[in-house]
């Protein structure tokens, strides 16, 4: 028999054996025996964060700039409940996760001991699965199902709670002999039936566009080449969510551009006026529908997704297949080649004259300012001088994000990493620390407002600890800009508490922390400045003072149709959202 | 390009469903571990569905499986929801809509203590007789009848206890199978 190992000696060895190289945490009381064992070795680097919830959107980084389950590891408490925000994020934009939390002894579990709290509790509704080890027999399977959880099916985080008596006990190691799981069974391959079915009627639409998510950047690089091929084929025009920009490239005479709230008007008019609605890894999440009764009204809809629950949940579909977007497309594709059927090229072109008109608006223009610089000025000079290099882009939450999202444009999946679904402000910092460890060579930039980051600021720290030159290009408009947007048009311009009376010298706060600052105001000092930024080797703060009131558009307003976008500050936008509509967010 | 107008739907869904609702009863088979059962009812109550009833016993020692029964109220778009969003919950073995799948069995059990004297005492005792309660607790002033059934028949006995002096009730739940040789 095999020696016994600690608990702690345990974690080591699956994680090691999960070929782990890099973690994120931060170390307590009740996890010292595995930050003990952690100093022993040298199989992963740990990443001190200087917060957990930092040590989370890292993991996330991390595990979306790479494919990868990202580790965090945090103490029980305080800890724990920091990682909180971290794991609702990625439970929401499946991202592959495994935290590891501190626990007090089993022993003391429900006494109110000193940092003790119902973590596999609290964490419930927001992990894929959690679990609460209470043998030390159980740790090393525990561990190796929590990876294959992870990382399978709809990704997701999985919180693995140790008591502190657990690593200290010894007790038998076990490898990842067999991955499987009596009850957990992802369905990869798609129903052929459905897969001829979905052939035949993508061959028959007149008016079709691709709808895709996150699901095909999360089915791996396969997914994306295959999607490729799949457009290239059928010469459909294709869109996609926040979540899934870069699964198709950007510069492809396809590309509408991004859909939903702050989507082009192509891509929206595309969408509501379609009559094949080819879904491919996305939810019809509430950003993308509108208002769900005018959503699509007169479209066949097929929905790939490897999670049942997806389907029919808000928006009733005519062919849902289950499965892997990858597996699917590679079928789907296969049942093409061999049918060879023949697609309607005549209503496709008339479909084609149609989006060349829509595009024709040219929604994303806006007005140029000579005097200060526009918020999306900047983003398309960041892109311009950004776009040769291998660069990866986070972001925080607001309108930065949206114009980032607009004027930024991807190649390649897993270069852009954005909190979607929980839409968690301080979350593209950490985030950018994650991307640039897994990717030391590489220009990570997060496109930040001067209020998300100073969310999560602290981790500017970590940044300079381990040489991550992560570069913070902040749209400085001294507003909590979406907010205030939404005050305008919702509340007849009552800014309550959107403007920060108080700014950091950025500048300095980047100095202070060890790293470099740049502060830029006039349009024509910002492409030396960006190159600049580019060349230097350390975190930097990059200020860039923009227009405080410009507002992001196309918007389609909250309880409206896609085809009821706004295009514009020349409308009339105070008046734009009734008073139904001022309820949702 | 804007058209102010009232819009009457929403980005919430806040549109009433025209759905009807149903009562269905869900059989869940699960891995009798720690927290299983809150994992199901905290996703029910999270993501905001009924439960009406819910029985919970381990059903195989051996292999450690447990059978929750629920019965919930919704659309029949919410049924199938709660039944895919349940199977998600990785200990989760398999759901069963018993509703959907046809003819099932359902029976619970019921305590219902009834105090009275006199004629209403009498006539307390003739109705259990009717309905096969049997006593399992008496003193000169009360009963407690044990009575078991399809749900319908307790709610009968029941409100036909409420003028002859009903006290309390305590109800299992529903335990429930389908019907037929097959597996569920
Ligand atoms: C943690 C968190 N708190 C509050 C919000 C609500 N919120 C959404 S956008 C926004 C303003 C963001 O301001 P800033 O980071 O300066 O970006 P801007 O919109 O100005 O580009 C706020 C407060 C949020 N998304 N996340």
């Amino acid at each position: 028999m095999a020696r016994e190992l600690t608990g702690a000696e345990i974690i080591i060895k699956a994680l090691m054996e999960q070929g782990v190289e890099h973690i994120f945490g931060y170390p307590g009381g009740a996890v010292l025996p595995i930050y003990d064992e952690i100093f022993k070795q040298n199989h992963f680097e740990h990443i001190l964060v200087r917060h957990e919830q930092g040590a989370l959107h890292a993991a996330e980084g991390y595990a979306r700039s790479t494919g990868k389950v990202g580790v965090a590891l945090v103490t029980s408490g305080p800890g724990a409940t920091n990682a909180v925000t971290g794991l609702t994020d990625a439970m929401l934009d499946s991202i592959p996760l495994v935290c590891i939390t501190g626990q007090v002894p089993t022993a003391l579990i429900g006494l109110d001991a000193f940092q003790e709290a119902d973590i596999v509790g609290i964490t419930r509704p927001c992990t894929k699965h959690n679990y609460l080890v209470k043998s030390v027999d159980d740790l090393a399977k525990v561990i190796h199902e929590a990876f294959y959880i992870a990382r399978s099916g709809r990704p997701g985080p999985v919180v693995i709670d140790i008591p502190k008596d657990i690593q200290f006990a010894s007790g038998p190691y076990q490898s990842p002999a067999k991955i499987g799981h009596p009850t957990y069974r992802p369905q990869l391959k798609g129903d052929q039936n459905d897969i001829r079915r979905a052939v035949d009627m993508i061959a028959a639409a007149k008016k079709p566009v691709f709808y895709t998510g996150g699901g095909v950047i999360n089915s791996g690089t396969a997914a994306s080449t295959l999607l490729r091929e799949l457009v290239k084929i059928t010469d459909f025009p294709i869109t996609s969510t926040l979540m899934g920009l870069g699964a198709f490239p950007a510069s492809d005479k396809h590309w509408l551009g991004m859909l939903g709230m702050h989507g082009t008007y192509e891509a929206n008019l595309a969408m509501h006026d379609c009559d094949l609605m080819i879904n491919i890894g996305a939810r019809f999440d509430d950003r993308i529908t509108g208002r769900i009764d005018a959503f699509s009204p007169d479209s066949t809809k097929i929905h790939i997704d490897i999670d049942k629950s997806s389907i029919n949940k808000t928006v009733n579909v005519d062919l849902p297949i289950i499965g892997d977007v990858a597996h699917v497309l590679e079928d789907l594709l296969g049942v093409w080649k061999d049918k060879k059927p023949k697609r309607d090229t005549k209503a496709l072109a008339a479909w084609w004259r149609q989006i060349e008109e829509w595009r024709g608006i040219k929604c994303l223009n806006y007005k140029p300012d000579h005097e200060h610089i526009m918020p999306q000025y900047a983003i398309e000079r960041l892109y311009e001088l950004t776009k040769d290099k291998d660069t990866y882009i986070t972001t925080e939450v607001g309108q930065h994000q949206m114009w980032a999202a607009q004027y930024y444009h991807f190649e390649e999946p897993n270069r852009f990493m954005t909190s979607g679904g929980l839409g968690t402000m301080g979350y593209g910092l950490p985030a950018a620390v994650g991307v640039q460890i897994a990717h030391p060579d590489a220009l990570v930039i997060d496109i930040g407002g001067d209020g998300s980051v100073q969310m999560t600021m602290q981790e500017m720290a970590t940044a300079v600890q381990y040489g991550a030159p992560i570069k913070i290009f902040i749209l400085n408009n001294s507003y909590l800009g979406m907010v205030r947007q939404w005050q305008e048009l919702l509340h007849e311009e009552r800014y309550s508490h959107s403007y920060s009376e108080a700014m950091p010298d950025f500048v300095k706060l980047a100095e202070a922390y060890g790293g470099v600052g740049f502060k830029v105001e006039k349009p024509d000092e910002l492409d030396d400045a960006i190159r600049e930024m580019i060349a230097v080797d350390k975190p930097v703060l990059f200020d860039c003072r923009v227009q405080k009131l410009a507002n992001c558009f196309p918007m389609i307003p909250s309880g409206e149709a896609h085809n009821n976008m706004l295009l514009g500050d020349s409308d009339d936008i105070g008046s734009a959202i009734g008073s139904k509509g001022k309820m949702l967010v | 390009m804007t058209s102010p107008q009232q819009p009457v739907g929403s980005a919430y869904f806040l549109t009433d469903s025209k759905e009807k609702e149903e009562t269905h009863t869900l059989s869940i088979l699960v891995d009798n571990e720690p927290g299983v059962l809150a994992r199901v009812i905290g996703l029910i109550s999270g993501r905001g569905y009924n439960i009406d009833s819910l029985t919970v016993s381990e059903i195989s020692h051996q292999k450690h499986i447990s059978r929750i029964t629920i019965v919930t109220v919704g659309t029949p778009r919410v049924i199938e929801q709660i039944t895919h969003q349940l199977e998600r919950l990785i200990p989760v073995h398999r759901v069963y809509d018993l509703t959907k799948g046809g003819a099932h069995v359902e029976r619970e059990l019921a305590l219902v203590k009834v105090q009275g004297k006199g004629d209403a005492r009498l006539e307390a005792l003739r109705l259990a007789e009717a309905f096969k309660a049997t006593v399992a607790d008496a003193s000169t002033e009360h009963f407690v009848f044990q009575i078991t059934g399809r749900p319908g028949k307790i709610d009968q006995f029941i409100s036909l206890m409420k003028p002859l002096g009903l006290a309390n009730v305590a109800r299992t739940g529903i335990a429930a199978l389908s019907r037929g040789a097959d597996q569920v």
